[in-house]
C-alpha cells in the first residue's frame, strides 16, 4: 500500500567538533491523508531533524544524509533535484514551526507573506493573491482580517502569530501538514485553540497531519496514531489508545509514569533515572538500557529488533510486553 | 544517584576560555601572529639583543651611503650612511612601544566609562553618551598630530602621543564595553547574585566584566594596531619626538631617495605592515575564537 | 482587606502579603520623560505562606507572577503594598537587615541556561553565598560544605570544579537549587523551575524539591503554568489573571472545585494525557487574547473573554470573597459556581 508519506530506514548524522552525533538510526514511519500522527519524544532524539529532512531544509553540511528513503506518493524525494523539491515545498508538504515570530519575516506585512507563496507559486495577480490571504487569514479564524493584512508579526500576540503562519503553510493547500511544537510556545488557553484550528482544518481539508511534540496531553488529545522516538529511532509505533492504555516499551512506559497525576500526589513521581545519551557516544546495544529498570544481558549487545505486536503495533524492545509485565 | 554523564560528558573542566584555547591552537593564523606579534615586543624589549649597533649612538658615515645588503650589514644602508637594520630594530621601539601605552590608558578609561554607563543607566548613561559623542568628534590622527606639534619642543619624548592617542582612542571600546554590560546586566545569573545579597561592586567585579571583557579585548587588540601605524605616520610627517629613533621617519627620509635605493624605505616599511597586521589578526583570531555563536 | 483563607494550616502565617501593588509607568521622549500610561504589572495580591507549604501560582503569560515573585525577592521595589515576614516588612528592611534577609528567601530560576555565571566553576556558584554571608559558613568549611551540597541534590561532588556548560539542563537546575539552599533560607519561589526542562527530567527534579522540603521544613511559592505539575507539589494554589489572584483554594478545591470562569477555563484548555477522555470533557474555550494589562478592561477584568459576563460585570469589580452558596474558596466573580459535572 503507497502511504501519503513514508520514511524508510533514515540515517543522518552530524559532524560536530565533538565527533560524529549519529541523530537519525533508521528511523521508519508513515501517515496517510486525513490521519494524524504524533512523533513522540524529548530533546535529542531526532523527532524534528526527520520533519526537517522530508522538507529539505537540514543544513548540509555538517548534516548529512547516510542512507535511507523518503516515500512521497511513492517517490523518494531524497532522489529529486532541488528544483523538484522546491516544487512540493509548500504545494504539497507544509510546515509550521514552533517560534513564530523567528518563523515570520519581520520587515514585511504577513498579508504580503501570505500572498506572496501564491503569487509566485500560483502566478496570482497581487489582487487576486491579496484576496486569498484574508479569506486564509479567516479561516484561521484572525478576528477583522481585512484590516490586518498590514500589519507587521511583532504586532500580534503569539497566538495569532501562530495562526499567521499555519495561514501560510494553508496557502497552497498541501496535502501534508508538518507541525513542529506548534503549540510549546503558547499559553496554555491559546494552545486549546490552536489545537482545536488545526483539527477543524484536517478534517474540512483531508489534510494529513504529522504532530512533532513532547508533551504527552497533546498526543492524547489529536493523535491518531504514535510513533515514540529516543536516540534517533522509533522505539514504538501503535494507535494512540493503546499507546496508553498498555505501553509496550520500556521508554514508553516510563513516559506514560512520569506524568504526574492526581492519584499520585504525595508520592514521588516516577522517574526514568540517568540522561538521554550523547549522540556521539551511543551505547551499545538498546540505546535505552543504561536507564531501563527491564535490562538484561542480550540488552548491552544487540540492538533490538522493531518486534511486531499485531494490529499494527511495533516494539523495539528484546522483551515482550508480557515479559515486561511479568518482571514489574 | 548516580552521575550518568561521566561518559557523556569531557574529563577534565572546560571554561569558556578553556574552549576559546582549544579552538585557538588549531588556527595556524593565531600561531604566525602570535609568534610575530612576540618577536616585535621582544625586539622592543630588547633591542639590544638583536642588533650589535645601538642604533641611538651609532656614528654614520657618508661613506657607506645606501650601500646595499650584504653579510655584516643585512638591510645595507641608509642615505646617511646608518645602518638599515639596526634602525628597523631600534625602530621598534617608539611604535611598540607607543602602541601599547596609549592602548593601556585607551582601555582603562574605556572599560570605566563603559562599565559605568552601561550598569547604572539612566541619567548616568546619557551624560556619558554625550561625552563620548564628543570625544569621537574629534578626529584621532589630527588630534595626535595637534598634541605632537604643540609640545613638540619640549622634549618629553613618546608620552605626548601616547597620552593623546590614548585619551582621543577610548570612546569605541568604551561603546563595545557599555553594549556587553548592559546585556550581561540583564542576565539571570545577575539577578541571582542580587538575591543572594550580592552588591554592585561583587556583581560588577565578578559577573559583569568576566562576562563582557571579550569583545573589548579584540577591539583594543585591532586598535593597538592601529595606534602603531598613528606613531609611524606622526614621525613620518615629522611632528613625532625629535631625535628618537622611528620607522615612520626611516620611512619618510627614504622615500625621497627611492629612485636610488628601494631597500632603506622596504626593510622599515615593511616591518610597520607586518607589525600592524599581526596585531590586527591577532585579534580577528582571538574574537573568532571567543565567539559564542560558533560554539 | 482581602479574603478569608480556607484549608490554610493552622497557625501564624511565616509569610503575610498584603495588597501588593506594581505598576510600570511608560513614558516617551528621550531627555523629559512624560509618563503616557502605565502597566499594571501586579494590581492588589494578598496572600498568607504557612511553615512548609507550597503555594501554587498558576496564570498565563502576562498575568504578572513574575513580577510578583521578582517583587518578593526586592528586585523590584512595589508601588504599594506589605509583605510581612516575622512580623516585619520586607520592603522597610536595608542595610543589614536586607542581608539577613535574603538568608531567609530565595529563589530558583526558570531558565537553566541563563542562571548560572559561566564563568564560574559549579563550586564558586555554590559557594558564592557563603563568601557574601561568611557568618553561614567560614572560610574553613565551605568547600566540604560545597560538596555537600551538590552531593544532596544528586551531583557528583567530584565535579565541583566543572563549568555550568558541562552539565545537562537537568542538572544546571540542580546546582541552582543547591545555589538556592546554601543559607538555609525558609522560603524559595520556585519561577517555572521545570518549564525549560524535558518531561522526565522534570519528574526528576520535581521529586527532589519535594524531598528537600519534607527533609529541610522548606516552604514554597510555586510558580508554573503546567497545571498538572502545579497541582502535584502544591498545598494550596492561587489563579492568577491581568495582575490579580481570580481564585485561590487547596488543591482539591482549585481543580475539583473551581468556581472562578477563567479557572475552568483554564482547566479546560489543559490536554489531559488520557485519550479515553476525549469527547468526554467539558470543552470550555476563550475567544480571543488576554487584554493587555497596560490596558484592563473595567471592572472585573476577565469579562471580555467571559462566557457569563453581565452589565454589573463592567462596572462592579469583584472582590476575592468566599461566596455564598459556591464552594468555600475564596472567588472574584459575582457569579462564581462550579461547572455541572461531567469531569
Amino acid at each position: 500500500m503507497t502511504h501519503l508519506l513514508e520514511l524508510r530506514d533514515l540515517y543522518v548524522e552530524f559532524h560536530t567538533r565533538d565527533g560524529v552525533a549519529r541523530v537519525l538510526n533508521g528511523v521508519r514511519y508513515h501517515v496517510d491523508a486525513g490521519e494524524t500522527l504524533a512523533v513522540l519524544g524529548e530533546s535529542g532524539s531526532g523527532k524534528s531533524v526527520t520533519a526537517q529532512a522530508i522538507m529539505g531544509i537540514l543544513d548540509i553540511p555538517p548534516a548529512k544524509i547516510r542512507a535511507g528513503e523518503i516515500l512521497y506518493q511513492g517517490r523518494d524525494l531524497l532522489k529529486l533535484s532541488e528544483s523538484e523539491r522546491r516544487a512540493i515545498r509548500g504545494a504539497e508538504i507544509a510546515m509550521v514551526f514552533q517560534d513564530s515570530l523567528s518563523a515570520l519575516n519581520p520587515v514585511f506585512p504577513v498579508g504580503w507573506q501570505i500572498a506572496e507563496a501564491i503569487r509566485l507559486r500560483q502566478g496570482a495577480s497581487r489582487s487576486d493573491a491579496t484576496r486569498r490571504a484574508i479569506e486564509l487569514m479567516d479561516r484561521v479564524k484572525i478576528p477583522a482580517a481585512k484590516s490586518r493584512i498590514k500589519d507587521y508579526p511583532h504586532q500580534f500576540s503569539g497566538g495569532m502569530r501562530q495562526r499567521v503562519m499555519i495561514a501560510m503553510a494553508l496557502a497552497l493547500g498541501p496535502k501534508l501538514l508538518i507541525a513542529d511544537e506548534p503549540t510549546t510556545a503558547l499559553d496554555v488557553t491559546v494552545q486549546a485553540q490552536i489545537m482545536d484550528l488545526l483539527a477543524e482544518l484536517q478534517r474540512e481539508l483531508g489534510m494529513a497531519l504529522i504532530l512533532i511534540t513532547h508533551d504527552l496531553g497533546v498526543v492524547a488529545t489529536v493523535a491518531d496514531r504514535i510513533a515514540v522516538m529516543y536516540a534517533g529511532r522509533i522505539v514504538e509505533h501503535a494507535d494512540v489508545h493503546s499507546l496508553y492504555a498498555k505501553p509496550a516499551h520500556p521508554y514508553t512506559r516510563a513516559l506514560i509514569n512520569s506524568i504526574p497525576r492526581q492519584n499520585r500526589r504525595g508520592q514521588q513521581l516516577l522517574t526514568i533515572e540517568g540522561l538521554p545519551p550523547n549522540l556521539t557516544r551511543i551505547p551499545r546495544g538498546c540505546p535505552f538500557h543504561p536507564r531501563c529498570p527491564y535490562s538484561v544481558a542480550i540488552c548491552l549487545t544487540d540492538l533490538p529488533p522493531l518486534r511486531d505486536l499485531g494490529a499494527g503495533r511495533t516494539s523495539a524492545c528484546h522483551l515482550t510486553p508480557e515479559q515486561l509485565d511479568a518482571r514489574d | 544517584m548516580s552521575d550518568a554523564t561521566d561518559d557523556a560528558v569531557i574529563a577534565p573542566p572546560r571554561s569558556l576560555a578553556g574552549d576559546a584555547w582549544y579552538d585557538l591552537r588549531r588556527n595556524p593564523v593565531f600561531w604566525i601572529a602570535g609568534f610575530i606579534v612576540l618577536m616585535m615586543v621582544l625586539i622592543a624589549l630588547f633591542p639590544g639583543l638583536f642588533s650589535s649597533i645601538d642604533a641611538r649612538t651609532a656614528a654614520c658615515s657618508l661613506a657607506d651611503s645606501l650601500r646595499p645588503p650584504g653579510a655584516q650589514h643585512w638591510f645595507g644602508f641608509d642615505k646617511q650612511g646608518c645602518d638599515v637594520y639596526s634602525r628597523v630594530i631600534y625602530g621598534a621601539r617608539s611604535s611598540v612601544i607607543v602602541g601599547v601605552f596609549s592602548t593601556l590608558i585607551a582601555g582603562f578609561v574605556a572599560v570605566l566609562v563603559g562599565t559605568v554607563a552601561g550598569f547604572y543607566g539612566r541619567w548616568v548613561d546619557a551624560l556619558l553618551a554625550r561625552v563620548v559623542d564628543v570625544f569621537l568628534g574629534v578626529p584621532t590622527l589630527l588630534g595626535a598630530i595637534v598634541v605632537a606639534k604643540a609640545l613638540a619642543g619640549q622634549d618629553l619624548g613618546i608620552w605626548p602621543v601616547v597620552l593623546a592617542l590614548g585619551l582621543l582612542g577610548w570612546p569605541t571600546p568604551a561603546r563595545v564595553i557599555r553594549s556587553s554590560v548592559i546585556a550581561a546586566s540583564h542576565q539571570d545569573y545577575v539577578n541571582a547574585a542580587r538575591i543572594l545579597g550580592a552588591g554592585n561592586a561583587r556583581i560588577i567585579l565578578r559577573h559583569i566584566l568576566p562576562n563582557s571583557l571579550a569583545p573589548t579585548v579584540v577591539i583594543l587588540t585591532i586598535m593597538l594596531g592601529s595606534f602603531i601605524a598613528v606613531e609611524a605616520t606622526l614621525s613620518f610627517l615629522g611632528v613625532g619626538p625629535r631625535n628618537t629613533v622611528s620607522w615612520g621617519t626611516d620611512i619618510a627620509e627614504a622615500q625621497r631617495w627611492i629612485r636610488e635605493a628601494s631597500f632603506p624605505l622596504l626593510f622599515p616599511a615593511g616591518f610597520l605592515t607586518l607589525t600592524v597586521l599581526a596585531f590586527i589578526m591577532l585579534g580577528d583570531t582571538v574574537r573568532e575564537a571567543f565567539d559564542p555563536r560558533l560554539r | 482587606m482581602p479574603a478569608t483563607e480556607s484549608g490554610a494550616p493552622g497557625g501564624a502565617p511565616l509569610l503575610r502579603v498584603e495588597g501588593l501593588v506594581k505598576h510600570f509607568t511608560t513614558t516617551s521622549g528621550v531627555l523629559l520623560k512624560t509618563p503616557t500610561g502605565s502597566v499594571k504589572a501586579v494590581d492588589g495580591v494578598s496572600f498568607d505562606l504557612h511553615r512548609g507549604e507550597t503555594l501554587g501560582i498558576v496564570g498565563e503569560s502576562g498575568c504578572g507572577k513574575s513580577t510578583l515573585a521578582k517583587l518578593l525577592l526586592r528586585l523590584e521595589t512595589p508601588t504599594a503594598g506589605r509583605a510581612l515576614l516575622g512580623g516585619r516588612d520586607i520592603f522597610e528592611m536595608n542595610g543589614e537587615e536586607l542581608r539577613a534577609l535574603r538568608r531567609n528567601f530565595q529563589m530558583i530560576m526558570q531558565d537553566p541556561y541563563t542562571s548560572l555565571n559561566p564563568r564560574m566553576t559549579v563550586g564558586d556558584i555554590i559557594g558564592e553565598p557563603f563568601e557574601i554571608h561568611p557568618e553561614v559558613m567560614p572560610k574553613a568549611g565551605r568547600r566540604a560544605r560545597v560538596r555537600e551540597l551538590l552531593d544532596r541534590v544528586g551531583l557528583n561532588p567530584e565535579h565541583i570544579s566543572r563549568y555550568p556548560h558541562q552539565f545537562s539542563g537537568g542538572q544546571r537546575q540542580r546546582i541552582g537549587i543547591a545555589r538556592a539552599l546554601a543559607l538555609n533560607p525558609q522560603i524559595i519561589v520556585c519561577d517555572e523551575p521545570v518549564s525549560a526542562l524535558d518531561v522526565s527530567i522534570q519528574a526528576q527534579v520535581v521529586n527532589l524539591l519535594e524531598e528537600l522540603q519534607r527533609e529541610l521544613g522548606l516552604s514554597y511559592i510555586f510558580i508554573a503554568h503546567d497545571l498538572s505539575v502545579v497541582r502535584h507539589i502544591s498545598d494550596r494554589v492561587a489563579v492568577m489573571y491581568l495582575g490579580k489572584f481570580v481564585e485561590i483554594g487547596t488543591e482539591e478545591q482549585i481543580y475539583d472545585h473551581a468556581t472562578h470562569p477563567y479557572t475552568q477555563a483554564l482547566l479546560s484548555a489543559a490536554p489531559l494525557p488520557d485519550p479515553a477522555l476525549r469527547g468526554q470533557r467539558q470543552i470550555i474555550r476563550l475567544d480571543g487574547d488576554v487584554p493587555s494589562p497596560a490596558n484592563p478592561p473595567s471592572g472585573c477584568r476577565f469579562r471580555t473573554r467571559c462566557w457569563k459576563a453581565q452589565a454589573r460585570c463592567e462596572t462592579d469589580e469583584p472582590a476575592l470573597l468566599s461566596r455564598a452558596g459556591a464552594a468555600p474558596h475564596p472567588s472574584a466573580c459575582h457569579f462564581a459556581e462550579e461547572l455541572p459535572t461531567t469531569g
